[in-house]
């Protein structure tokens, strides 16, 4: 726990957050994110854990207990690319993640990345994705009827869906969006999008300086890629979310570049990197780490520490920006270290 | 009464031949269903043309939009009058207000069951991504359109989503037939067997049993979250894709997006011994009604489709051909487009292009 002076000397206390550095690249892009946020200066003492599914005698999946003491204790959390065996016969580890934790939000912004040309960089996307992370078509409860003929059960309730709704107009009014819209598809699923609807206007009407209004979900995937600059908030149920999420990562470049959040109760928050572990990219050390360190900035805005995010972002973009060093998935050579190293460059100016 | 018997393979597609057609005086008769919003301005596109063109098509239509849906009798009608002439031309309705969602009752009661939606790229719209040539199959029956929802308790809505070995079969059949049919070369079973093992699963096998018969059709795999990252950076790897209710909605409609909208996609729909011809993305665009703005392409080019599937190839062609130069050559630009043509614009450009290349 190597403390700077600068920081020993700082008024503002230390923060201590849980850190996950997963698997593959997830420990080298975390070496990355500590790096360069002690470059920024970053008030933020790491407690690392290691997380691996651990498969209890009833058929129950849990992760590790220290991993879990540490988060219900730091209650803020960032957590690297984690692979799940598969055919091993338990739950992926992210959804034992979120199950543990009850992480009931989970907000995906996608916003264009300078240096990072697709096809919609012209007009630009800036929208964040407001995704019911713990019920919908995820509730895993399916059954084979007779044989052939399999149900699959999708559930919705009132609970979980005015507790994404709070937190997804809250997260507007936070960050000054002033746009939310609802995708649905409940002119097929009248019951079950119905009451989640329902539950976005009640909370809607809480918050009358934001503009809410509800889409089909088709409709919405027709506009979204003629033009992404119309989008703002979207906020929806869970498998239109994962799905809606991964749609608008494609937009501005990939899950390579995607930030992600996850709100669970009593104030829990664990950003992650939501792509893969990239086992080919671990020998040369050539990951990306920018999801993950964008993710970590949405982390430092949570907790308050804006102008250090601002600093970081700004080196980020600007050594994007240039193209000069940076990772071989978006078009350089630079390996991780090294991308990482020019960001610190830039950030101690 | 004298009937056509189908006895010759139908260009379009093999599994509707030997169907029974209403036929008076070497008339066709076909159900033309207008629908709401903008529905019946773009069917009176297509019947000014066909009748311009002398096109030996009666129309039955039936007024079924939201209105009209009070009264049951006129939904049964338009069920019997589909069986009766076996093809069919329709817009989009609107949810009734007593509950009954017609559009889908139309696809389960006349089980039909194979929504084919092809997306090309047409020069001359601009659009993200060019040269997408994509063929998007859904099964249209069953998933998560089965309307089978209820409240256990209050607060807790369950929403069943069913998948059955038979549908999944039969729409595998299709897609791998209808690959076959014209010489394309892969097909990708679009799923989410992932979180959902056992619907998604049993979708996912049958595809994979089916694509075993097909050893000269290349078969692969892909999850639908993955594939719509893929829609927005790659299209051009896409060709056939054959996927369950809810998804083929989804990436039809992006996939129709990429190449230009709502108003230029057309689509075809089969059932054992029925056709239906329809724009490819469902959208009544109520706000527009009454409004003529909407852009008929998309209609027109399904009518073309349905000439087709009538054994009227010529009539058919020169058609998919007049609406394909009128949008290459941007001679007419309706909103969608970027200009301020109105429908009926687009209507006589279409009828003058008819009558340059005839």
């Amino acid at each position: 726990m190597f403390l700077s002076r600068a920081l020993r000397s700082s008024c503002r206390s230390l923060h201590t957050v849980t850190l996950f550095p997963g698997d593959g690249i997830g420990p080298q892009i975390s070496e990355s994110v500590k790096k360069i946020f002690d470059a920024a200066e970053v008030p933020i003492q790491w407690e690392e854990r290691q997380v691996y599914p651990i498969l209890e005698p009833n058929g129950k999946t849990r992760i590790p207990d220290d991993a879990v003491e540490s988060i219900f204790k730091n209650k803020i959390g960032l957590k690297g690319p984690m692979r799940t065996a598969i055919g091993k016969g338990h739950v992926s580890l992210n959804l034992t993640i979120r199950r543990t934790f009850g992480l009931y939000a989970n907000v995906r912004p996608a916003k264009s990345v300078p240096g990072v040309i697709t096809p919609y960089s012209k007009e630009g996307v800036d929208c964040v994705i407001m995704r019911e992370n713990t019920e919908g078509e995820y509730s895993g409860i399916e059954h084979q009827v007779v044989p052939g003929v399999v149900q699959s059960v999708k559930l919705i309730t009132r609970d979980a869906s005015r507790n994404v709704a709070e937190y997804a107009f809250q997260y507007a009014q936070d960050h000054g969006r002033k746009n939310i819209v609802a995708l649905h598809k409940a002119n097929i699923m009248k019951m079950s999008d119905g009451m989640f609807l329902e539950q976005c206007r009640e909370v809607a009407a809480r918050y009358p300086e934001i503009n809410y209004r509800e889409m089909y979900l088709d409709s919405a995937c027709l506009k979204i890629v003629s033009d992404p600059s119309k989008f703002d908030v979207m906020l929806m149920p869970n498998l239109y979310g994962d799905i809606f999420s991964d749609l608008t990562a494609g937009l501005i470049g990939g899950l390579g570049l995607a930030p992600s959040g996850n709100m669970g109760k009593d104030g829990i928050a664990i950003y992650e990197a939501v792509h893969g572990t990239a086992d080919d990219l671990v020998e040369a050390n050539k990951g990306n780490p920018t999801a993950l360190l964008m993710s970590g900035l949405m982390m430092l805005r949570h907790m308050g520490l804006k102008s250090q995010a601002d600093k970081i972002e700004a080196a980020v973009l600007e050594t994007l920006t240039e193209r000069k060093v940076i990772t071989g998935d978006i078009g350089g050579t630079a390996t991780n270290p090294e991308y990482a190293d020019e960001i610190c460059r830039k950030i101690r100016g | 009464q004298s009937f056509y018997l189908g006895g010759r393979q139908c260009s379009s597609f093999s599994c509707t031949s030997a169907v029974p057609r209403t036929k008076y005086g070497g008339k066709t008769t076909v159900t033309l269903i207008p629908g709401d919003g903008v529905g019946p301005e773009l069917a009176e596109s297509v019947t000014t043309i066909f009748k311009e063109m002398a096109v030996p098509v009666e129309f039955e239509k039936i007024e079924l939009n939201r209105e009209q849906m009070k009264d049951e009798g006129s939904f049964d009608y338009a069920i019997k009058s589909l069986k009766r002439n076996g093809v069919g031309l329709k817009g989009v309705i609107n949810r009734s207000a007593d509950f009954r969602h017609h559009n889908l009752e139309f696809r389960g009661g006349l089980d039909v069951y194979a929504n084919v939606v092809r997306c090309m790229s047409f020069e001359g719209i601009q659009t993200h991504h060019t040269g997408i040539d994509l063929i998007a199959i859904r099964e249209n029956t069953e998933g998560e359109y089965s309307s089978l929802e209820h409240e256990s308790v209050s607060g807790v809505v369950e929403s069943l989503k069913i998948i059955t070995q038979e549908k999944s079969m039969r729409i595998a059949k299709f897609a791998f037939d209808y690959a076959r049919e014209h010489n394309r070369k892969k097909v990708t079973c679009i799923h989410k067997a992932n979180i959902m093992k056992l619907s998604d699963g049993l979708f996912k096998a049958c595809c994979k049993e089916v694509s075993e018969d097909y050893p000269m059709i290349e078969y692969e795999e892909q999850i639908v979250d993955n594939t719509c990252q893929q829609l927005v950076i790659n299209p051009q790897q896409f060709d056939v894709m054959v996927m369950p209710n809810l998804y083929g909605n989804l990436v039809s409609n992006l996939a129709a997006g990429l190449v230009g909208g709502a108003g230029v996609v057309p689509s075809k729909s089969y059932g054992e011994n029925i056709a239906v011809f329809e724009p490819g993305a469902r959208h009544t665009w109520m706000e527009m009604k009454g409004m003529y703005v909407a852009n008929p392409a998309a209609m027109v080019l399904s009518s073309a489709f349905m000439l087709k599937h009538l054994q009227l190839h010529e009539a058919g062609d020169l058609l998919i051909k007049a609406v394909n130069n009128v949008l290459n050559k941007r001679s007419c630009l309706t909103i969608d487009l970027g200009g301020n043509a109105s429908t009926h614009d687009m209507t006589k450009a279409i009828l003058s292009e008819v009558e340059h290349l005839a």
